[in-house]
This record gives structure tokens, C-alpha cells and sequence, in this order.
């Protein structure tokens, strides 16, 4: 194999446009070569094959019966029996809609916060990269840490630091007993939804600053000598530039929202409607033993997923076509 | 917003390099101009500390007694201290925190290692020496990243307990790999692709075969690649928490399957709590500011440069 490998120099292949480069049709040497090629790509394919296709070809398999293991000797097929309980479920379907609910809002007011804080960073001023670093810090603090940061530290009543700010805020004026929620009691998904926001906006503020900073300067540059204001520039450049930016970070973020399972199990443990389609199949299946329905139920994520995967990848491979044909 | 970002090319016409004919008319210009960047440095730096300051607080927080840090409203000239520190590591009264750091150092270190070693080649083979339908093969490594992990959870907890590898560190070892393994091939991608071909071939003239030429000339060339990729896969290992709190127990927990567990077993130690947050996020901070640039384009999968 390696001795084709090594020949390799009679059909050099470009590597900023690989589509075109097609090894010679036909049997023998060519398809040896192709072969080889090949090899160094199989490890990886075949271990990613295994690890994670598999279970879920075996999570399928599962959805289709009615298992529960502290009852194993009634297990016994079930058709989609599962699915319909998925659906029928009032805990399993609230959790559907919680899962949609959180991911949308998370995911558009984090983009609107990281356009914002984009458009901010890009501008030049002292100490701009320390307050890049200072923005995304949310992002990097491990998503368990920040979830235990805002239960304990900024949502309890007693000595939290919202009520604690708020208190000292009031007191200002004279207010010694200001009203102190318990916010996790009172607003419980708009609670999990601020600590998961506060962290998503560096991501989003980040894809974006990439995108702001690949503007062609010169376009910029020209629209500003023909007169246009501010605005006009964002509106018809800027904005129009971002666009797959914003597609990128909406779509990438919907994917890693819609599986989170941190937040919701640190800051709620599910309860108080909180409960998300991660969360719920974990308790299904880790706490009720409920194997088959909440194998359903991971079937039903996937397929949410896919619909949101088949645009994300559309999204992708523009940008990805714009990478293969450039230079 | 534009107009600021001009300046960046030097000695751009009227800007910082006016003549002396124009000085005036340009002069007030550029005055209106620095108020104006003053005024949205400002604003920058506000809103960049009001944004942090969860965080920080939760620093200051872990600096503090006990008692200071329970206190409505909020002290924020108490004695600081790092009492918090020494009772964390010291365990005072709890499970030891060093054997889930140090199951959470070998998961991230080992998954990662393996992550280079399987994405290497593959990466080589997508963008050096491209397989045919090389994009077709891009798209399948990132269609399993959509598989949420929760879907595959359950038989991998079935598999894992009867073949007796639950509360096993080298199951989530494996586990890490294949999460982070199409992130890194795709990052890796956009790496190699930037190799100059022309020193690959030299290589294989002279006779190199494949493990040579990665590790002898691809390598080094894309070796600041190679590394942030390696800094993003570590920081998801350090970050995991299903996987890890259903299919470790006791001995393999990891770092934040400990601190989920800690609250309870401890009771509330605010400080205490902050201190344990601070000591878990610290590696994955570390590796996060040395790697911003390249942090965006690994989340992002190699698709914005």
C-alpha cells in the first residue's frame, strides 16, 4: 500500500480544490491507490461507527419495547406503543414543548446580546482585548460551576447576590425591606434560561466579531465616501455580510441548547416545569428504569435534531463551498 | 460603528496623517472621532465588567469567610482569605476532591491523545491527499456530533454494566474520544489543508511513508493547529457531565459529577462552593484564554476562519 503512497507525485492532487482531483477510473493500480488513500481515514470511521452509531441503532431497537428493568420478565415487543406515550404523556410532552421553549429563547436572545456586544468589540478602543477576555469568561467557566454560580451565588433568597444588590440598591433610598423574590421558585425556566444566556452570549459574540472582521474593508470604505450613514451601512452591508454568520450561531447553538442537560439538572433538577428532553430521558430511564419509553423519547430528540441539523448542514456547506473555491 | 474601524490602516487619507492645509477641517473631525471611541471604549468596558461580574464575584466569593460571604447585602470589603482553598483540597469533612481531578485530568488527557491520534491521519486523508467525495465524508463526521449524546446513552450504560466497565475512567476515556473526534477531524481539516504540498511530496520522494510524513513534516507545520484543537477537546472532556454522572459511581467520578454532589454532601458552604467552582473552571479558563482565536473556529467546527 505504502509503495502507492509513495508514487503519488505522478497525479498530484490540489489540495485547495480536492473535489477535482479523481484517481484514474478502471482496476489495478488505481484502485490500489485509492485504497490507500482511503486507509488513513478508516480508524477514525470505523471507532466513530462503533461508538456512536451503534447504540443508537440499539436505542431504536429499545423504543420498540415494552421494557422496564425492575421488571425484566415483562418485557415483550411493543410496536410504537413508546412513541405514542411520548406524545400522550403529559410529564413527556411538557417536557417537548420545554425543550422548544428553552432552546428558541436562549438561543435568539443570546444572538441579539452577542450582535450587540459583536458590534461593541469591534470598534477600537484601550483594552479591547482584555474586555474580550472579560466577555467570554461566562463561556469558559465549566457549564456545571456556572449553572452552581447562579443557583447559589445570585438566585438565593437570602443572601444571593440579585437580592443582595437589590437590597443594597433600595437601601440608598431609604427602603429597608424591598421586596426579595425567590427566583428560582417564582420564575424557575426564566431562571435556567438567564444563566444559560449568560453563557451562550460570548459564543454568539464571538462567530459573530469573526464575521464582522471579514468584511471587506474596501466596500466598507467606498459605501462611507458615497455617504452612507451608520445605519444605512449596517443595514446593506454589514447585516447582509453577517448573515451566515448568524445562521451559523443560531444553528450550532440550537444543537448544543437543545442537549443541555447542565443547567437544568444543577439549577432545577427538572422540577417546576423545567424539565427538558435530556433531562427527562435520563430521569426515564436512571430513575424509573423505564427503558423502552425513554428510548422513545431519545428517538424523538434525534429526529428534532435532524430537522435542525439538515439546515445547519445546508448552512455549512455554503460556507464550506466558499471555502473550497476560494483562492 | 464603521467609520472607527477604518483607521486601522495607518495613514489612511485624513485620517491621523492630515497635511497642514487641511488641518482644520479634518482637526475637529478627528476630535469628534476620539470622543466618540472614547465615549464607546467606555461603554465596552462597562458593560464587559457588569457582564463578568458573576463571575468574578464568585472569585471574590471563594476569598471570603463563610460568614462574609452569607451576608444580604453583599460585603465587599471582607478580609479575604484563602481558607477556602486549603478546606477544599484539606476535604474538611468531605470526599477528597483529588481523585475526581485526577480522573477528570486522565479522561480529557487520554481522550484527547487518542482524538489526535484517529483525527491525524483521517484529517490528512480529507484535505492533503483528499479521498474521493471528500466533503461526503466531512458531512457524516459532523452528522454524528448531531446525534445528541442522550439518545445512545442508554445502551451504552447496558453495554457498559455487562461487560462490568461501569464506574470505569477508560469507558468515559472512549466515550470522550468519539465525541470530540468529528470536531477535531473538521478543525484538523482546515489545518492540514494550509500544508504547502510541495514539502509533503519532497518528503515522499525521498522515501517517507505515511506515519513519517505526519509526524516528521505535517505535524510541526500545522502544530499550532494541532494544539488548539487539542486545547477545545480537552476543555469538552473537562466539561462533560451526563455521561459521566450515569456511568460513573464513586471511583471514576470526574471533577464535575464532584461538585454536583458536593453541595449536598456538604451542606451550603457558599465560599466553600465558590472556591471548589473556582478550583474546577481553572483549567478549562486557562486553556480558553490562550486559545480565544482558536476557540471560535473549533466550536464553530472549522467553518468560519
Amino acid at each position: 500500500m505504502s509503495t502507492s503512497v509513495s508514487d503519488a507525485p505522478a497525479a498530484p492532487p490540489e489540495p485547495s480544490a480536492p473535489a477535482a482531483s479523481r484517481p484514474p477510473a478502471g482496476r489495478g493500480p488505481g484502485r490500489a491507490r485509492e485504497w490507500a488513500t482511503r486507509a488513513p481515514l478508516l480508524p477514525a470511521l470505523i471507532f466513530l461507527i462503533a461508538v456512536t452509531q451503534l447504540p443508537f441503532v440499539a436505542t431504536l431497537f429499545i423504543s420498540l419495547f415494552d421494557w422496564n428493568s425492575l421488571n425484566p420478565d415483562a418485557r415483550s415487543f411493543s410496536g410504537l406503543a413508546n412513541y405514542g406515550e411520548v406524545f400522550t404523556d403529559a410529564d413527556l410532552r411538557d417536557s417537548v414543548f420545554t425543550t422548544m421553549l428553552l432552546t428558541a429563547s436562549v438561543v435568539i436572545v443570546s444572538v441579539v446580546l452577542g450582535l450587540l456586544l459583536a458590534l461593541l468589540l469591534n470598534q477600537r478602543f484601550k483594552g479591547r482585548g482584555l474586555v474580550r477576555t472579560l466577555l467570554i469568561t461566562p463561556f469558559l467557566l465549566v457549564p456545571v460551576s456556572a449553572a452552581l454560580l447562579w443557583k447559589h451565588v445570585l438566585y438565593n433568597p437570602e443572601y444571593g447576590l440579585l437580592n443582595g444588590g437589590w437590597a443594597w440598591f433600595t437601601g440608598l433610598f431609604g427602603v429597608e425591606t424591598p421586596t426579595q423574590p425567590d427566583w428560582i421558585s417564582d420564575m424557575p425556566l426564566l431562571a435556567v434560561e438567564a444563566a444559560l444566556v449568560w453563557q451562550w452570549t460570548p459564543f454568539m459574540m464571538l462567530i459573530l466579531l469573526a464575521g464582522l472582521q471579514s468584511r471587506p474593508l474596501d466596500m466598507m470604505e467606498a459605501a462611507r465616501l458615497d455617504g452612507a450613514n451608520a445605519w444605512q451601512m449596517f443595514a446593506f452591508l454589514t447585516l447582509p455580510h453577517l448573515r451566515r454568520y448568524l445562521e451559523l450561531g443560531v444553528l450550532l447553538g440550537s444543537i448544543y441548547i437543545v442537549q443541555n442537560f447542565d443547567a437544568v439538572f444543577t439549577i432545577t433538577a427538572g422540577g417546576l416545569g423545567t424539565a427538558n428532553l435530556p433531562y427527562t430521558i435520563y430521569q426515564t430511564f436512571y430513575q424509573a428504569h423505564e427503558y423502552g419509553l425513554a428510548s422513545a423519547a431519545g428517538v424523538v430528540v434525534v429526529i428534532g435534531t435532524i430537522v435542525i441539523a439538515t439546515f445547519a448542514l445546508r448552512v455549512v456547506s455554503s460556507l464550506f463551498s466558499e471555502e473550497a473555491s476560494r483562492a | 460603528m464603521s467609520t472607527l474601524s477604518a483607521p486601522k490602516t495607518a495613514g489612511a487619507p485624513g485620517k491621523g496623517s492630515t497635511t497642514d492645509g487641511n488641518r482644520d477641517s479634518y482637526g475637529d473631525a478627528a476630535r469628534r472621532e476620539r470622543r466618540r471611541s472614547t465615549a464607546l471604549g467606555l461603554l465596552a468596558w462597562v458593560v464587559g465588567v457588569v457582564f463578568c461580574f458573576p463571575a468574578l464575584w464568585m472569585f471574590l466569593t471563594s476569598l471570603h469567610s463563610e460568614s462574609d460571604a452569607a451576608t444580604n447585602p453583599p460585603s465587599l470589603t471582607a478580609p479575604l482569605t484563602f481558607d477556602n482553598y486549603s478546606g477544599f483540597f484539606g476535604a474538611d469533612g468531605g470526599a477528597s476532591p483529588w481523585p475526581p481531578l485526577i480522573n477528570s485530568v486522565t479522561a480529557s488527557l487520554f481522550s484527547t491523545l487518542f482524538v489526535l491520534v484517529l483525527a491525524l491521519p483521517a484529517a490528512y486523508a480529507l484535505s492533503i491527499k483528499p479521498v474521493r467525495k471528500w466533503t461526503d465524508v466531512m458531512f457524516f463526521f459532523l452528522s454524528t456530533k448531531m446525534l445528541p449524546v442522550v439518545a445512545g446513552l442508554l445502551p451504552v450504560y447496558l453495554f457498559a454494566k455487562n461487560v462490568g466497565m461501569l464506574d470505569n475512567i477508560w469507558l468515559l476515556v472512549i466515550l470522550y474520544t468519539s465525541m470530540n473526534l468529528p470536531i477535531a477531524v473538521w478543525m484538523m481539516q482546515s489545518f492540514l489543508a494550509d500544508v504547502p504540498v510541495s514539502i509533503i511530496e519532497a518528503a515522499q520522494v525521498d522515501g517517507a511513508r505515511l506515519p513519517t510524513v505526519l509526524m516528521r513534516v505535517v505535524a510541526p507545520v500545522a502544530a499550532p493547529g494541532i494544539a488548539a484543537t487539542a486545547l477545545i477537546c480537552f476543555i469538552f472532556s473537562w466539561n462533560e457531565l451526563l455521561f459521566a454522572r450515569v456511568l460513573t459511581g464513586v471511583t471514576a467520578q470526574t471533577a464535575p459529577v464532584f461538585l454536583t454532589g458536593f453541595v449536598t454532601s456538604q451542606g451550603l458552604f457558599l465560599a466553600q462552593l465558590c472556591a471548589a467552582s473556582v478550583v474546577v473552571s481553572l483549567p478549562v479558563l486557562a486553556a480558553g484564554f490562550a486559545a480565544q482565536d482558536k476557540l471560535v473556529q473549533g466550536l464553530s467546527l472549522g467553518a468560519v476562519k
